[in-house]
């Protein structure tokens, strides 16, 4: 689909200007040779998160967590873990059916949204290695304000 | 090609182990490197193509337009427009990275990428309608309505904290 995009693009931008147009693409394949060593050490790590931090294992660690503790382990389950959305929430919902509660839903699927172990080698690669730490903390510490927001929306939480 | 062969050394221990895991008969080594290869499938099915109209963006979009629009001298709507390009980035954070890198090179400000790369980390579309079917709209509206505002602030902070140093590594890699 995207290839289709980026050819009609570039189809339509060569008949505006060619030479520009040539300019653009060849920054391109700079970039995608420059940036395949990080991609390729990024791919390997989701391959290994992929295989260690299964479906199965989230479902059995989080399945009956609740609590502080169920919120820790959703959270530390979701910055290692890398899967794509139509994935994730599938799982989630599986979750919810199984009685887990929105608060550990909802720290785990931010943190696997917001704070990425395996996409560090391409953040670490384009912002350098403070940027990312910082960010992640950040993610980090979002995330639990989330799930605690959700948690009182909910009526988990009372305060 | 001294200095490539050491980029790919991690790329170069992983061959040797998925070799030595097959040799041995491992199923670890066999599921590691399924997973390897099929999301590598995935991977080439887009990212060489976001790198090609990166190139594209580089060269055609005037750099006045993104400072005007993206830049330090922006207001408001400039966070609603890297909302925007976040609900429809492609992918996950690590297309977010290399395009909100092109955006800093050219002129957008500090606050508005890492607003970008946190909205396109919670906001993608297909994602969150995703999110909304198998849990709940109404746990996708709080969630939006309390980490847009917490992505924002965040960026606005580290924009404050980060040092003219750790910035200038964005625009050194692209």
């Amino acid at each position: 689909m995207i290839y289709y995009f980026t050819a009609a693009l570039t189809a339509i931008l060569f008949i505006i200007d060619r030479e520009k147009t040539i300019r653009g693409l060849k920054i391109g394949l700079k970039k995608i040779r420059k940036n395949s060593p990080v991609f390729l050490n990024m791919i390997i790590l989701v391959a290994f998160s992929l295989y260690f931090v299964s479906d199965e294992l989230i479902l059995k660690f989080l399945g009956d967590g609740s609590g502080a503790v169920g919120v820790a382990l959703a959270g530390g389950l979701g910055s290692l873990a890398f899967m794509p959305g139509f994935v994730a929430f599938p799982l989630a919902g599986i979750l919810l059916e199984k009685g887990v509660s929105y608060t550990v839903i909802a720290a785990f699927t931010t943190t696997l949204m917001m704070v990425g172990l395996v996409t560090y080698p391409v953040e670490k690669d384009f912002f350098g290695l403070k940027i990312t730490v910082i960010r992640n903390l950040i993610s980090l510490v979002m995330a639990i304000i989330v799930s605690i927001a959700i948690g009182l929306f909910y009526g988990e939480l009372f305060i | 090609m001294t200095k490539h062969l050491k980029d790919y050394w991690l790329f170069i221990i992983f061959v040797i182990f998925t070799a030595a895991g097959f040799i041995l008969d491992l199923n670890t080594a066999q599921g590691v490197f399924d997973n390897f290869y099929s999301f590598f499938l995935t991977m080439i099915k887009f990212v060489p193509a976001v790198f090609l109209l990166i190139g594209l963006f580089e060269v055609w979009v005037d750099k006045e337009t993104i400072e005007k629009h993206l830049g330090e001298e922006s207001g408001f709507l400039a966070y609603l427009w890297a909302i925007i390009l976040a609900s429809t980035t492609v992918g996950g954070l690590y297309v977010a990275f290399p395009v909100a890198a092109a955006l800093y090179k050219k002129g957008a400000s500090p606050r508005i990428i890492f607003s970008y790369i946190g909205t396109a980390a919670i906001c993608r579309i297909p994602m969150t309608l995703f999110e909304a079917s198998y849990v709940g709209v109404s746990f996708t509206a709080i969630r939006w309505a309390i980490s847009i505002p917490l992505v924002i602030i965040s960026s606005i902070l580290m924009e404050k904290i980060l040092a003219a140093k750790d910035l200038e590594k964005i625009s050194e890699n692209t």
